[in-house]
């Protein structure tokens, strides 16, 4: 175990190391330059720009600049280029806004996917597992931002209701119930989309962990010993479909930062999507590669997160 | 069908029997069964036609349908309007004499520009999983086949050299980058001197260590898989997207770049289960090279998962180039793309919803179709998610 944990650490740590190299390439190597961003710009002079470049070390070579970003990160030292604000106060307090969505649609995803999973587990062939299936595969395939707009025109037109946004503008002195309304109306609808595909996959994946533990033969010796239907899926055939789930609730860390990108967009959603969306448009490098890093690391924590929760659940793997 | 089933039984079962069925006609009575993947089929196909047609009809000078056509005088008309035939001047006409899907903020026709976004959509989803599918059966390959090798010291610092030397010519580094290109080939050049000392019987120091195995194929394989997927991959796509200059080949290139994970892990678990089995064995002791056995025996076994994954990650692809038209760094301007017809579209979403819907709606069943298809594929070419019967 210790060991397992001690290598494991290792090799995550020389995997961070080599994506950091590669994210770094990727986007030095790329043409253009960010002092070159806005050439029309009179304010920019021949001068500023070489002031820019000496400030930011863009003159040195690649390995120095490497050396140098990575030396201010773990320094916590970087500022972004846009506005010299330190970046890991810019992401945290983006990383606060996507934050509450991130929860919502979580929770939205693991409380609607499992019923749905489940019914269609144990009726399997019935309507309802087909149309299940065909609207788990019409939510993967619909484009987010279609979605979003359907989405929008349905409740800008039965309910009047604004949704872009954190919170409506100018609501700040009205009574609290009022705000808390507000601000779960604005929060409902990127949530939601951000977990339809979560929804689609994990339904389908739940469907496929039941039928698989439903065949097997405790189940059949369970209901031939005339247990009710109800015990026979939920006591043993649930309970030992659950399994590999424990695991994923690792892997849904690295959701907080992407996939929220066009989501945030379309909504006004002052979140970490959307701020990666602006550095990019604007080239703020230090923000691109502080949030490459921070999502690898995610990743990273995320997989070991579920190998020992793997570890923990099911005492057949021994390490 | 079943008629035959039980013929078969009849027939004593010690004659030696070749299956009645080819593996195409075996693949067709399971595939039938699932209605939707039909469907998801023949929408496939459809689509397939369409595109081609599409390519046809919007190319060229004078194209039979022109999605670039600018009409002022006929802007934001709804589907199935007639033109407005005085007031537009003889070659600005429509041919079809209706705006079947309506017409935009430009007056440009809505069909024409969707027909000619089917082409780009389906170009971009072919060619960056074809991307994608080269590189993956490609790794996957070499992991699945060499896994077991390990890559020697004297490899590894040729390749050290090379790769490093190439970053520092890159970063403008001329002189100290030439001299480890130099230094790398010098490597190679020693190995060449070297593989005589390595047959003898008793080797220097010096060959053992050069010799000394280090990490095995499969790990760099397999890490280097680790790597990419720590990206995320939208992410990762935007950025790469919006750091080169806008064009539609470096979106197809950039995808397919960023795609090939699955497929490399799918290979690469083929292989290892193939690699096994009798017929690689008997392809060995006939004397076949590698190369052959690789791409003529093993890569055709290895396919169908592969299959599967290149539908599902067209899909994945079209929608990929539809949410960065969506953000702006799309497929530049003059052509048409359904994720640029829906963003353009969006501003008039209540004037004329037509914009958004008519190509939301095509993606959406393109991409569905291919989806269901994709799944149908995977039911029929796995023998483990067969309903038994």
């Amino acid at each position: 175990m210790i060991s397992f944990i001690g290598r494991s650490i290792v090799q995550k740590i020389i995997t961070l190391f080599f994506v950091s190299i590669v994210s770094f390439l990727i986007i030095h190597l790329a043409p253009g330059e960010p002092s070159q961003v806005d050439p029309m710009n009179p304010k920019f002079t021949r001068e500023m720009v070489e002031r820019f470049r000496t400030e930011f070390h863009l003159d040195k070579p690649l390995y120095r600049q490497y050396l140098y970003f990575f030396r201010d990160l773990f320094s916590g030292k970087t500022i972004s280029w846009k506005d010299n604000q330190p970046v890991f106060k810019k992401i945290w307090e983006r990383f606060l806004n996507s934050l509450p969505l991130f929860i919502v649609g979580t929770i939205l995803t693991w409380t609607i996917s499992f019923p749905v999973g489940i019914r269609s587990a144990i009726f399997r062939g019935g309507i309802y597992d087909r149309s299940s299936t065909f609207f788990a595969y019409l939510l993967i395939s619909i484009p987010g931002f279609f979605f979003a707009y359907i989405l929008i025109i349905f409740v800008v037109n039965q309910f009047h209701v604004p949704v872009i946004g954190m919170e409506t503008f100018g609501i700040g002195d009205t009574a609290w119930m009022n705000r808390a309304m507000d601000r779960i109306w604005h929060l409902l609808l990127p949530s939601l989309l951000g977990a339809t595909g979560g929804i689609a996959v994990l339904s389908r994946y739940v469907r496929s962990q039941m039928l698989e533990v439903e065949g097997q033969d405790y189940v059949r010796t369970a209901k031939a010993k005339g247990l009710t239907p109800d015990q026979v899926h939920y006591k043993h055939a649930l309970r030992n479909a659950l399994l590999p789930f424990v695991t994923m609730f690792g892997l849904i860390l690295p959701g907080l930062i992407g996939g929220s990108v066009i989501i945030e967009s379309i909504f006004a959603w002052p979140g970490m999507g959307r701020m990666a969306y602006e550095a990019i448009l604007a080239r703020d490098y230090p923000i691109i590669l502080t949030l490459n890093f921070v999502s690898a690391v995610l990743v990273l924590i995320g997989t070991f997160i579920s190998d020992l929760l793997y570890l923990v659940v099911d005492p057949r793997i021994r390490l | 069908m079943q008629n035959t089933e039980t013929d078969a039984q009849d027939i004593q079962l010690d004659a030696p029997l070749a299956p009645k069925r080819t593996r195409l006609e075996e693949f067709w009575r399971l595939f039938r069964k699932n209605k939707l993947a039909i469907a998801g089929m023949v929408f496939f196909i459809l689509f397939f036609f369409l595109a081609i047609a599409g390519f046809g009809l919007t190319r060229g000078d004078n194209p039979l349908l022109d999605p670039a056509m600018v009409r002022l005088q006929d802007k934001l008309r709804p589907p199935l309007a007639k033109p407005n035939l005085e007031r537009l001047q003889a070659n600005e006409i429509p041919r079809l004499g209706v705006y079947i899907f309506g017409t935009d903020d430009l007056g440009r026709d809505v069909f024409a520009r969707m027909l000619q976004g089917s082409w780009v959509s389906l170009t971009v989803g072919f060619v960056a999983v074809g991307i994608a599918v080269l590189i993956g059966i490609f790794l996957g390959g070499i992991a699945g086949y060499y896994g077991n090798r390990h890559i020697r010291v004297g490899q590894l610092l040729a390749a050290a050299f090379f790769i490093v030397g190439a970053l520092l010519l890159v970063g403008k580094l001329i002189w100290s980058g030439s001299a480890l290109l130099i230094g790398g080939a010098g490597c190679i050049f020693i190995s060449i001197l070297m593989k005589k000392a390595a047959k003898a019987k008793t080797k220097s120091a010096g060959t053992r260590f050069w010799y000394f195995n280090t990490i095995s194929i499969d790990t760099v394989v397999m890490r280097f898989v680790d790597i990419m997927l720590c990206f995320p991959s939208f992410f990762l796509i935007l950025t790469v997207v919006a750091l080169l200059p806008a064009s539609i080949y470096n979106i197809m290139i950039v995808i397919g770049l960023t795609s090939w994970m699955g497929t490399t892990r799918f290979v690469r678990a083929e292989f290892l289960s193939l690699r096994e089995q009798d017929f690689v064995a008997a392809a060995r002791a006939l004397g076949l090279s590698n190369f052959r056995i690789i791409f003529r025996h093993m890569v055709p076994n290895a396919v169908a998962p592969v299959l599967v994954s290149a539908t599902i990650g067209i899909a994945t692809a079209i929608l990929t180039e539809a949410g960065l038209s969506f953000l702006g760094f799309g497929v530049p301007p003059p052509h048409a793309t359904w994720g640029n017809i829906l963003s353009d579209g969006q501003r008039f979403i209540f004037d004329a919803p037509w914009l958004t819907f008519v190509p939301g709606i095509a993606i959406l069943i393109v991409v569905l179709s291919f989806n269901l298809f994709g799944e149908g594929l995977r039911d029929v070419l796995n023998p483990k998610l067969r309903e038994r019967n």
